[in-house]
């Protein structure tokens, strides 16, 4: 029962902090916390050469796990479905859609072009006002089929939400294996749905916190290759990985600025660790930060102008933020407890953390000033918020406790709606969202 | 009123705290440096003089915090007067000093927080006379836990500064 009280109370609570966004024809609010998904029909790819089985079939799953996925939309189960497509320059006939609750129709059809590449043509339709929102083509190479797919998915979410998509993406993550006590860390990178995991390091050196440059070509991360934890970045293309300049103690907590051109982290000075930015044009670096106090976890607003960081100056974690070059230091978190890992959302609206209170770890946004604070998940042990390049989903690691615990990396909505397990190999933590890649 | 009594549960809670940790840290101290059993003395008895053993077993290698702190208390004091001691009598030794933390913080801060243990102790092994061209630091934070379990008894040994001895034979 009180579970009960306190779920409608969250429910009440996020209602008033709602904040309306210009709305796309269809409807569906993004900020409405997913209280009425939109019916979509979804029948597999029309496939009349049918090289590749079930390729056709297989688009239309991925597309359909994308949106239903996002918790704003309910694809209808095609066993339902009345009528068969044949082709896409084929009319639909509504009336047989309507019938069946669709909202929307995306029909599409894929052909098969010279070395191994495929074309598909899609359309979606508004069921109701029988017109199409969207027609398109677009082709790829065969084995991109699941990138193609998300690639249509946000198309649609576009064009249905007025929001940027999000499923073209992958993230980057580190794999754990082995006991808890001498953990296996290696840098690794996935979809966004969990699909393609791939393992970039061998496991030999204690690997942490990869984050995304803002094309998605490289990664800056920890190693502790050489000994002293260093930040370093690894290219995707090439697969070579460089240390980010020479510092003589340990420098942690690396991102990429907005415009890629240089890492903002924290150097171990002593007792004390102060934030520094480092051109990686000419490797000039500039002190940000000048106290005793632990200074760390910077991160960027989108527009390069300020700078969000955590403290201890004042006896506990607290969040900062800063003009970019340092002046005018301000703290934003007041609310019990500490925070920390402050992340600027793309947008600009938020600010996502990790916060703890009560021997409880929660994942949190508020607004840039530090107003409308807002916990999205408390548990034994939440960390780590990365944002999707939309601004509107979250992934962060949620860790079980106890000897045979260990991290798995979760998505959610802002709304605290929709909470997902991305399912991989084996433990996984630090996940760093990448931007939209085609 | 509502102060004063949120006041006095606190200071009950911090008594409680601090007197569990105390009992921990001894239960701690008996497994590193015999306590009565038999196996153990055999250990002390053994270990050659000046090897990482010795160091390890009859000197203490390691010293322990409160949560979220670097301050150094009695026993870690003493840990460490020991440690240079033993460093005094084996002038060609260097170590490596390890920061750690438990599993209770974030990963980045821990990395730091950690590494502000093993200066702390470093601090206090020079100015006992020990020279810094024979110590290093490394900051592990939360990543290499001795005890895995999820509850203080394991954290309390996972907020540490291990003094490893380089160059052992």
């Amino acid at each position: 029962m009180r579970t009960k009280i306190r779920c409608i109370l969250t429910v009440i609570a996020i209602l008033l902090l709602q904040i309306r966004y210009p709305q796309a024809a269809l409807e569906i609010n993004v900020n409405d916390g997913n209280l009425k998904p939109l019916p979509i029909a979804i029948p597999s790819v029309i496939d009349k050469q049918g090289l590749e089985k079930d390729l056709g079939f297989d688009i239309s799953r991925v597309i359909a796990s994308d949106l239903a996925g996002s918790g704003l939309f309910y694809p209808i189960n095609p066993k339902a479905f009345l009528e068969n497509l044949n082709s896409i320059s084929q009319k639909p006939n509504f009336n047989s859609w309507r019938v069946i609750n669709a909202e929307t129709l995306l029909s599409a059809e894929l052909s098969y072009r010279e070395n191994d590449i495929v074309r598909i043509d899609y359309r979606l339709w508004d069921v109701v006002a029988e017109k199409a929102l969207v027609e398109q083509t677009l082709t790829t190479s065969r084995n991109k089929w699941r990138s193609l797919a998300h690639v249509i998915a946000d198309t649609v979410y576009t064009r249905l939400t007025g929001e940027k998509g999000y499923f073209d993406t992958k993230v980057a993550f580190i794999a754990e294996s082995g006991p808890k006590t001498n953990r296996i860390k290696r840098l690794a990178i996935m979809d966004q749905d969990g699909f393609n995991p791939r393992l970039l390091t061998t496991g030999n050196d204690l690997v942490l916190t990869p984050r995304f440059s803002p094309n998605s070509e490289d990664l800056v991360y920890l190693s502790y290759r050489n000994g002293q934890p260093q930040v370093y970045i690894y290219n995707l293309e090439s697969k070579q990985t460089y240390v980010v300049g020479s510092f003589p103690g340990m420098t942690f907590a690396p991102r990429f600025s907005p415009d890629g051109k240089k890492i903002i982290m924290s150097l171990q000075e002593g007792v004390g660790s102060n934030i520094f930015e480092m051109n990686l044009s000419n490797f000039e670096r500039r002190r940000l930060t000048n106290t005793p106090d632990i200074n760390t976890a910077p991160s960027y607003s989108p527009d390069a102008k300020n700078i969000v960081f955590e403290s201890d100056k004042s006896g506990t974690q607290q969040l900062y933020v800063m003009d970019a070059n340092g002046n005018n230091v301000r703290r934003i978190s007041y609310g019990t407890g500490s925070y920390s890992t402050p992340v600027w959302s793309p947008r600009g609206d938020y600010i996502a953390f990790t916060k703890i209170s009560k021997g409880r770890f929660m994942i949190g946004v508020m607004f840039a000033d530090g107003s409308g604070e807002r916990i999205i998940t408390d548990g034994f042990h939440n960390e780590g918020p990365t944002w999707a390049p939309n601004g509107r989903v979250l992934m962060f690691f949620r860790e079980s406790p106890g000897e045979t615990g260990g991290a798995m990396i979760y998505s959610v909505d802002i709304t605290g709606y929709n909470e997902k397990l991305i399912e991989t190999p084996g433990f996984a933590s630090d996940p760093s969202w990448s931007t939209l890649l085609n | 009123m509502i102060y004063k009594k949120a006041l006095n549960l606190s200071v009950t809670f911090l008594l409680i705290f601090i007197l569990t940790g105390c009992a921990s840290r001894q239960k701690i101290e008996q497994v590193l440096f015999g306590g009565g059993n038999d196996n153990e003395a055999d250990i002390v008895s053994n270990a050659i003089p000046g090897s990482s053993q010795d160091f390890t077993v009859n000197v203490g290698d390691r010293v322990f915090f409160a949560t979220n702190s670097t301050s150094l208390d009695d026993d870690a004091m003493a840990i460490l007067e020991r440690q240079a001691s033993w460093l005094e009598l084996y002038p060609e030794i260097d170590i490596i000093v390890e920061g750690h933390a438990d599993e209770r913080g974030t990963r980045e801060y821990n990395l730091a927080l950690s590494a502000k243990r093993a200066e702390v102790a470093v601090s206090y092994l020079e100015s006992l006379g020990i020279g810094s061209e024979r110590i290093e630091t490394i900051s592990y934070g939360k990543e290499r836990p001795v005890a895995a379990c999820s509850s203080e008894a394991c954290w309390s040994q996972n907020r540490r500064a291990v003094s490893v001895v380089i160059a052992d034979n």
